[in-house]
């Protein structure tokens, strides 16, 4: 729906009537009062129904206050596999966009890619460099606004500065550039999505055969004017992180600080990729135990097992089985996972980045650092696309009916592997999906984070100040969309609980 | 020359011709009526509700779609009144099925949308009935969404009037009302349909679109197939 057209919640259907205001059924007030005026009619609908999708964190205290477990639950909402049945495969790219308005162009691609292998088609040259283009400026985005707006207040002021101005207003007095530069850097971003897709937002521009229109030979010198300030503020970005790193130790040592295996994309060579490639496994000391897994083949080493608490499912590599085949993915695990980037000043990055923290690094807090990294590779290789005179190509978009029953399309996401398996039947229609979601894979891994984490910082029957930053402070450095992976619509809140030793609740925090 | 009748319309006066409805006088003289089954070349149905009009000696409203004009006949096409009935009417096409412009190839080109947008409806007052309801996607080419069908009738008297294979119709009664190809088969197995798409070009809504489209590229020609009905003299 566009602007202001009646939001209809049918697409929700496990909640009948989900939505936070109360549905008054009334003759408006200009109309004279008359016999035909409807019945007045009020439902009410609690507040609670709202929440689709939460996640929850308990901390578990014993008689002496100290941290004996934590758990992470997050609700899912159930029912979205069940809702795309009967429906248009050729529908999924634009209906599993709306699933997460912070990810809608992953979703496009991984579904258009989906939708790609049913209809059995290779998109023209063009249409895949433009995709990748677009992904790559999703990237660029994506980081700034963890880096910039979501975790720069806690990396940039500390842990423990005021909580009253550690925030915009504390970064806007401290670090007016840093806070200028990241704006910059996400408007960036945005712009080339913009100029692309036409609509920032939910473009529809991405769809099953490549794109539905070309690159405007226009937009593309806009963009390659823009790009060495962007390129610039990523630079300047990496000096001061690096510079401000080491004031952390104990971040360091606590955010999910243990070994995993991990999981991402790679090209044929074995390096980094964000759009197209296959699945590689490493395991926690670094071997490779599986390479240059087909999409198509994913489900014979992700298996999906169902927690007792929690509705989001937890993969977890097969082979080695639930749950010791616990894997991590996203900026940190691609890092550890590539033997290289591919592009340049990324690469030489990359090699002072393992010089520093070791080849495989496995505290959950570089993630922020990975995070630079891979912005430096997609703003390189938003020039090489760029640069290259096939993406101006005029075909972009290759027809074609249903030829296979089934298709997966996988990318890398900002956030992580995503993967998008569809079957469908003779005529096109869904019977069966299946979406596994960067926060989803690292489901796991933050649970266990957060234990260490509470283990270090919760003591007594009050959460402290410092303890719930770092507890928030570790589920932000996965960056984890908790609105894709419940499948709910908006931001998602998280609700911290300390639990005494009888179950009882002894302190409860909310922050977004 | 067929002698014309006087009719005034929102106080102005304009020469009609005999057996015309209130509606195409209208529109011959620029003046605007919203309406939403009528379609040009088809015949007129009065199914949706959105051109009623207020006559005056009639204590009752009209649809414009379907009351032919008669010397001396005074039409107002607009008045708060009405304009609260005609949102109420599409408030309730709304609550009706599943219309989810977000995810719908007509969005942005679709006559349902576009009159919401004009008559200031931003959201539904009353309670959605979410009926579940089948996608037919058995046709080679095209594909059938009732969660978005509106019942306005356009495609079956496309389909019946123009095209001559009458392979629509709307079958139940009140809220169980269908639109039925072929006496329930599945729209694929139709024999009498032509594939010829006329009634996808006529569908207001994003109901009958071709297959393949995604999102917002389903744009429709309705006024080309109402014109292969002047083009033929009227038959
Ligand atoms: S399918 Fe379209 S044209 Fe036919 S009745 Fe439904 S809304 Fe009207
Ligand atoms: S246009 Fe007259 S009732 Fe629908
Ligand atoms: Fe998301």
């Amino acid at each position: 729906m566009t602007t202001k057209k009646p939001t209809s919640p049918a697409k929700k259907p496990t909640s009948p009537a989900p939505m936070d205001r109360e549905l008054v059924a009334y003759a408006p007030a200009a109309e004279p009062a008359e016999a035909r005026r409807p019945v007045v009619k009020k439902i009410t609908i609690p507040h609670v129904s709202r929440i689709e999708g939460h996640a929850r964190i308990t901390i578990k205290l014993d008689d002496a206050g100290q941290v004996i477990d934590t758990q992470f639950h997050v609700t899912q909402i159930r029912g979205f596999e069940k809702f795309v049945e009967g429906r248009p495969y050729y529908e999924m790219p634009s209906i599993t966009a709306r699933i997460c308005g912070i990810c809608p162009i992953s979703h496009l691609l991984a579904s258009s890619k989906a939708c790609d292998a049913i209809m059995a088609v290779r998109i023209p040259d063009s249409a895949a460099k433009l995709r990748e283009l677009v992904h790559c400026a999703q990237f660029v985005q994506s980081h700034a606004l963890s880096f910039f707006h979501l975790s720069a207040p806690d990396l940039l002021l500390g842990m423990d500065f005021d909580p009253a101005r550690r925030n915009v207003a504390g970064l806007l007095e401290e670090h007016p550039d840093a806070l200028r530069d990241g704006i910059a850097l996400r408007k960036f971003g945005q712009q080339v999505i913009e100029r692309l897709a036409k609509e920032r937002i939910h473009p529809s521009w991405i769809v099953p055969g490549g794109v539905n229109a070309p690159f405007d030979p226009e937009a593309r010198e806009k963009t390659l004017a823009e790009w060495p300030a962007a390129m610039a503020i990523v630079k300047r970005t990496l000096a001061l992180w690096k510079k401000t790193l080491d004031g952390f130790p104990d971040e360091i040592a606590t955010f999910s600080n243990f070994p995993t295996m991990y999981c991402g994309l790679v090209g044929p060579d074995g390096s980094l990729r964000l759009y197209d490639g296959n699945l590689r496994f490493i395991g926690p000391d670094g071997s490779i135990v599986a390479d240059q897994v087909k999409p198509g083949d994913y489900a014979n080493y992700i298996g999906e097992a169902t927690l007792a608490d929690s509705y989001l499912k937890a993969p977890y590599y097969k082979p080695v089985g639930y749950p010791e085949g616990i894997y991590r993915v996203g900026p940190l695990a691609r890092l550890n996972v590539a033997d290289r980037c591919g592009t340049p000043d990324a690469d030489k990055e990359l090699e002072e980045y393992r010089q520093r923290l070791g080849r495989i690094v496995q505290s959950g807090f570089h993630y922020h650092y990975a995070r630079l990294i891979e912005a430096t590779y997609a703003l390189e290789r938003m020039k090489e696309l760029l640069d290259d005179p096939a993406i101006l190509g005029t075909k972009a978009r290759a027809h074609a009916g249903v030829n296979n029953l089934e298709g997966t399309g996988i990318i890398e996401a900002p956030r992580g592997t995503l993967i998008h398996h569809y079957k469908v039947d003779d005529n096109g229609a869904m019977t069966w999906a299946n979406l596994i979601v960067a926060t989803g894979h690292n489901n796991l891994a933050i649970g266990r984070g957060v234990l260490q984490v509470a283990k270090r910082f919760v003591d007594g029957n009050k959460i402290q100040e410092g303890a719930l930053n770092r507890v928030s402070a570790l589920v932000r450095a996965y960056d984890p969309c908790l609105s894709c992976s419940t499948h709910a619509l908006g931001t998602v809140p998280l609700l911290l609980q300390l639990q005494g030793p009888d179950g009882q609740l002894l302190d409860e925090v909310r922050s977004e | 020359m067929t002698e014309k009748v006087k009719v005034r319309i929102d106080g102005q006066v304009i020469a009609a011709t005999p057996g015309q409805t209130i509606l195409q006088a209208a529109r011959d003289n620029d003046k605007y009526i919203p309406a939403l089954c009528y379609m040009e070349g088809l015949s007129a149905v009065g199914a949706c509700r959105l051109c009623m009009v207020e006559v005056s000696g009639v204590a009752r409203l009209l649809p414009a779609c379907t009351t032919p004009v008669q010397e001396g006949l005074a039409v107002n096409t607009s008045s708060p009144q009405l304009q609260s009935y005609r949102k109420i009417a599409l408030e309730l096409l709304f609550a009706e099925r599943n219309h989810v412009c977000a995810v719908c190839v007509s969005s942005g080109h679709c006559e349902l949308q576009t009159l919401a947008q004009e008559h200031g409806v931003t959201y539904v007052r009353y309670p959605y009935n979410f009926p579940k309801l089948e996608v037919d996607t058995t046709h080679p080419k095209f594909v059938l969404d009732h969660n978005r069908c509106i019942l306005c009738s356009r495609c079956v008297r496309t389909c019946a009037e123009i095209e001559g294979a009458h392979v629509w119709d709307v079958a139940g009664r009140g809220i169980q009302s269908r639109l039925v190809s072929e006496l329930k088969r599945p729209w694929g197995e139709a024999t009498s349909c032509t594939s010829c798409g006329k009634c996808v070009q006529a569908c207001p809504t994003g109901a009958m679109a071709e297959k393949g489209f995604g999102v917002e590229e389903m744009t429709k020609k309705p006024a080309v197939v109402g014109r292969l009905t002047s083009m033929r003299g009227g038959r």
